[in-house]
């Protein structure tokens, strides 16, 4: 069973805000959901996959929509 | 063999120079370092309550930004107190405050945010920073 994404909008947060906001989703997150956080922030991009690659979780990617990312993780436990 | 552990000792008071505390402490814990922070002389006063808000901006660099604090007021920019109380929901971080600043001021724990736990000495956290594979003097 599919479980919709976690969505974050962190638009208009600093650095390093989004990663902060998407570490206490992925936190609060069941194992297998997905989170995605929307960052308008240009260290996320490069911060988020180091994160998810130190705490053992899985780096889905980046969609870039114009002005804004959506970097997207899944809790891996 | 050094732990995942930032050491900063915290001897300023300029706004612009306590930002960078509260964004290395987030940094650090993302990525799963401890880190521990030895508040002492202006860099403890920029923590008694409310306090961070009002201090100044380093002197050579004050004509180029205004007024700082409304600027990250502004911009929703947390300040160093808000950005350590989010690293230390998110990781293992402790904020100390000198010893003989707080005896030289007449600060108590009490006058301070919420976000310094303790009162240490210097020996205590030269020990602590000694594990650590980085120690910054900022």
């Amino acid at each position: 069973m599919d479980v919709a994404p976690i969505r974050i909008d962190a638009r208009g947060s600093f650095c390093p805000g989004p990663m902060m906001e998407l570490i206490r989703a992925v936190k609060a997150a069941d194992v297998g959901q997905v989170v995605v956080v929307l960052s308008t922030d240009s260290g996320s991009k490069k911060d988020i996959p180091m994160w998810a690659q130190k705490a053992g979780h899985e780096f889905l990617g980046v969609d870039t929509h114009g002005d804004y990312d959506e970097i997207s993780v899944r809790k891996s436990h | 063999m050094a732990t995942d552990r930032v050491s900063m000792i915290v001897f300023s008071g300029e706004m612009d120079k306590l930002l960078p505390v509260g964004i290395l402490a987030s940094g650090a814990v993302a990525m799963g370092h401890e880190v521990r922070i030895f508040l002492t002389f202006w860099g403890l006063m920029a923590f008694k309550k409310d306090a961070f808000f009002h201090m100044p901006v380093s002197p050579s660099f004050s004509g180029m930004v205004g007024d700082l604090g409304a600027m990250l007021k502004e911009r929703k920019i947390p300040g160093v107190v808000d950005q350590l109380r989010t690293a230390k929901e998110l990781g293992d971080v402790e904020v100390v405050a000198c010893g003989m600043t707080m005896d030289l001021f007449g600060l108590k724990l009490a006058d301070l945010e919420d976000v310094v736990d303790r009162v240490a000495g210097v020996g205590e956290f030269i020990e602590t920073a000694k594990e650590g594979h980085t120690t910054l003097f900022i």
